[in-house]
């Protein structure tokens, strides 16, 4: 039976409204997970004023941000300098949407899916959405009208091009032992014939490296450079705008961190879980839980990588895009091809 | 909003007529003074193709204070505290250079126990000098955590200059025949302690640059410089070691008993940026060894020379001898006035030769006092290094020439 088309509604303006909550509360929070982590590595203490252990810090920050001038420098484009920072922050939030974090859970009543849109092109959408970033990030670098913008966005207009070429391409991977672009679909495959790092390691780490280069993170992070640019991009921008370029690359990295776990950790699937006999409600909290950790990981990652590792080098960011990962993804696909040639997934 | 902000900005125009087509029109762009990975003040305008250097042209003097030309106007003595400010991350160094410079022009030559101490001091120096180099020129290539943990070296040094002199930068210990005071107690078994400590440190920075292949990438190969060019161009220091030639004042014109120890001057073969670093590295290690060495050697005796007309009386002996009073009343008011002639003495500071050269009429001050910096020579090289690199390697240009603005511009 067609459920009703009210409940649908309210169904996903609640579960909208949670999940935007609880992004950017991971999104908030990761910057201070970013700067507690950093300072372990750094043999420092990090934020630990305000609030215990610096909790309140991204409150704090928020807040300033929030009444900081904004100021918009003479001579920028200005329709375009003002549009930037949005096109940059919405294809960062939405792509969550086609994200499943947890089992169908049996509430109310009701069965509700933990995922706000399970559509049937859920990897498309992601990846189509994740292109729209770049747009915010050249736009905005050539909005600006200064230099060093310019070339941040020169920089990440190349750089995310050639890397989506690659993380596609290493997501065809998936998709062809899976069959479906939908994201459940893909973890259900998994939840059966084991995850898919086991079977695509390569696929995996080219899909890493990727996912690096997407969100400009270190040692991706040309396009803003600071040491070289300034800050690249975000130079001219200040106040709530900064913050929202700063918020988008953390939501970024969440959203990366999803995929990289849906495709290849199992998404929510936790291995002997049904062993343990669980009533139904528990072990689809215990999975969605599952899912936050295995987020929580790629996400620990993700810092550990940056304060690790020295930045590339343009030009060699470019090579190791095009004349390695590139062939290797291929590479990558014909390998599972072969795989499924041969009955071995 | 007015007309002129809705615009577009117009910033890749059209190649123009006879222009080529492919590369279109370069871009000037001005690096610094305010710059993050300038080191200070420096201003580069740099003319780019895309992202290639075509052309650097270095602008220094946003730091000058007229160094030289305050000294003309007061005693030698006075100078000291001027000399802090020079490689504002050796002051010691400096120190030590500007009064060997002015006892060779008087013909002194101080006791032992001063001398093993200025030792101590010069290495010191360039251990803390180089941290910052690491710290800073690791930073600037994206390695933000080796910033951190050379700074927490760092502060052990500092702590160590800090009981030595009273002071963490401004430092302003030597005099003109010995030393400022003698060394506070315990202050050797502080130096043995980071001494013991260090090379750990070292072996701890090697396993996460020297063999880590983004690093080598980034620094292996740029800003080369021939020795031949090196030379040329008066490069000294680490800049002209990495290019192979084992010029060191230690060796070749040592000073302060410099010959009485036992350490190797590192060398590299290629010239570029990653020989620099490695030189550098290398030249901590052996500063390392040095202060061992020192350590061991420290004799007892006088840190100072026994000329009251040149060095300050005791304080106690100046509250009760009518002698010592007036000693200090004529060096504080009158200074000493030093023979007629010129000279020029260098060290090797931590970014290549120091020198001072002074001329003296036989009067209280120098007619004419000159502070050959290596950090404003070694800029020279900016161009030869940079030119055809992207704007990237020009950072790692800057970076491992280590210039220290105050020295450039003095």
């Amino acid at each position: 039976m067609e459920p009703h088309l009210g409940r649908v509604l309210i169904e996903a303006a609640v579960k909208i409204a949670l999940f935007f909550f609880v992004l950017l509360t991971v999104v908030a929070y990761l910057t201070w997970v970013e700067r507690r982590v950093s300072a372990w590595i750094q043999d420092r203490r990090g934020p630990n004023r305000v609030g215990p252990f610096g909790l309140l810090q991204p409150l704090a920050d928020g807040i300033k941000f929030v009444f900081k001038e904004d100021v918009t420098p003479v001579g920028v484009y200005r329709p375009v300098y003002l549009l930037a920072p949005a096109l940059i922050f919405v294809p960062a939030l939405v792509t969550f949407a086609v994200v499943p974090f947890g089992p169908t859970l049996r509430a109310f009543g009701y069965n509700i899916r933990m995922q706000i849109a399970d559509v049937d092109n859920g990897v498309l959408i992601i990846l189509a959405f994740a292109s729209m970033g770049v747009y915010g990030v050249a736009l905005a670098g050539w909005a600006s009208n200064n230099k060093y913008s310019l070339m941040g966005g020169v920089r990440s207009s190349s750089q995310m091009i050639s890397y989506e070429l690659a993380m596609g391409i290493a997501i065809v991977g998936v998709l062809m032992v899976s069959g479906s672009l939908r994201l459940t679909d893909v973890v259900t495959h998994q939840m059966e014939h084991g995850w898919n790092v086991l079977w695509q390691l390569p696929g995996f780490l080219i899909f890493l490296t990727a996912a690096f280069a997407e969100t400009n993170r270190l040692p991706f992070d040309l396009p803003e450079a600071e040491t070289e640019l300034v800050a690249g991009y975000h130079t001219e921008y200040s106040g709530m705008r900064f913050s929202m370029f700063y918020m988008a690359e953390y939501a970024n990295m969440v959203t990366a961190s999803a995929l990289g776990v849906t495709l290849y950790l199992g998404g929510y699937h936790v291995p002997g879980l049904r062993l343990l006999g669980l009533p139904e409600g528990a072990a689809a909290i215990a999975q969605a839980l599952a899912f936050g950790l295995k987020v929580g990981f790629f996400l620990f990652v993700y810092v550990w990588v940056r304060w690790t590792i020295p930045r590339f080098r343009y030009d060699q960011l470019m090579n190791l895009g095009w004349k390695v990962l590139l062939p290797l993804a291929l590479a990558h696909v014909g390998w599972v091809a072969f795989l499924i040639l041969m009955d071995w997934t | 909003m007015s007309p002129e902000q809705s615009r577009p900005p117009s910033m890749t125009p059209l190649p123009r007529e006879g222009e080529d087509a492919l590369h279109g029109e370069k871009m000037v762009v001005n690096m610094g003074p305010s710059h993050p990975s300038t080191h200070g003040v420096l201003r580069l305008v740099l003319t780019l193709d895309g992202e290639v250097v075509t052309a650097v042209q270095p602008h220094v003097g946003y730091l000058h204070r007229g160094m030289e030309k305050i000294a003309e106007g007061m005693t030698y003595h006075q100078f000291i505290p001027y000399t802090d400010r020079l490689d504002y991350l050796a002051p010691l160094s400096n120190n030590v250079a500007y009064v060997l410079a002015v006892e060779k022009l008087i013909g002194v030559t101080v006791p032992p126990r001063a001398q093993v101490i200025r030792v101590l001091c010069c290495e010191i120096a360039r251990i803390s000098a180089h941290l910052l180099w690491l710290g800073t020129g690791a930073f600037d290539l994206g390695a933000a955590t080796v910033f951190f943990h050379t700074f927490r070296e760092r502060e052990t040094l500092y702590n160590i200059i800090e009981s030595l002199t009273g002071s963490r930068m401004t430092t302003s210990y030597t005099r003109v025949g010995g030393l400022a005071r003698d060394l506070p107690e315990g202050w050797a078994g502080q130096v043995a302690a980071f001494v013991a400590g260090f090379p750990k440190f070292l072996d701890e920075i090697d396993s996460l640059l020297t063999g880590n292949r983004i690093w080598m990438k980034r620094t292996q190969g740029i800003g080369r410089i021939s020795a031949r060019d090196a030379v040329d161009l008066s490069l000294t220091g680490p800049n002209l070691r990495g290019s192979g030639v084992a010029y060191d004042l230690r060796k070749a014109e040592p000073y302060s008993g410099y010959e009485n120890y036992d350490f190797e001057v590192p060398i590299g073969s290629e010239g570029d940026a990653y020989d620099r670093y490695l030189v550098r590295l290398e030249e901590m290690r052996q500063s390392t060894r040095i202060l061992e060495q020192a350590l061991k050697a420290l004799p007892d005796g006088p840190i100072c020379i026994d000329d009251p007309k040149v060095v300050l009386p005791k304080k106690e002996r100046v509250l009760t001898s009518m002698e010592a009073l007036i000693e200090q009343f004529m060096i504080v008011t009158q200074g000493f006035p030093a023979p007629r002639g010129e000279i020029y003495h260098a060290i090797e500071a931590p970014k290549g030769e120091l020198g001072f050269y002074i001329r003296s009429e036989g009067e209280k001050s120098p007619y004419r006092l000159h502070i050959r910096s290596p950090s404003f020579i070694n800029l020279q090289a900016i161009e030869k290094m940079a030119v055809g690199g992207l704007v990237s390697d020009l950072i790692a240009v800057i970076a491992s020439l280590d210039p220290v603005m105050g020295e450039v511009d003095r």
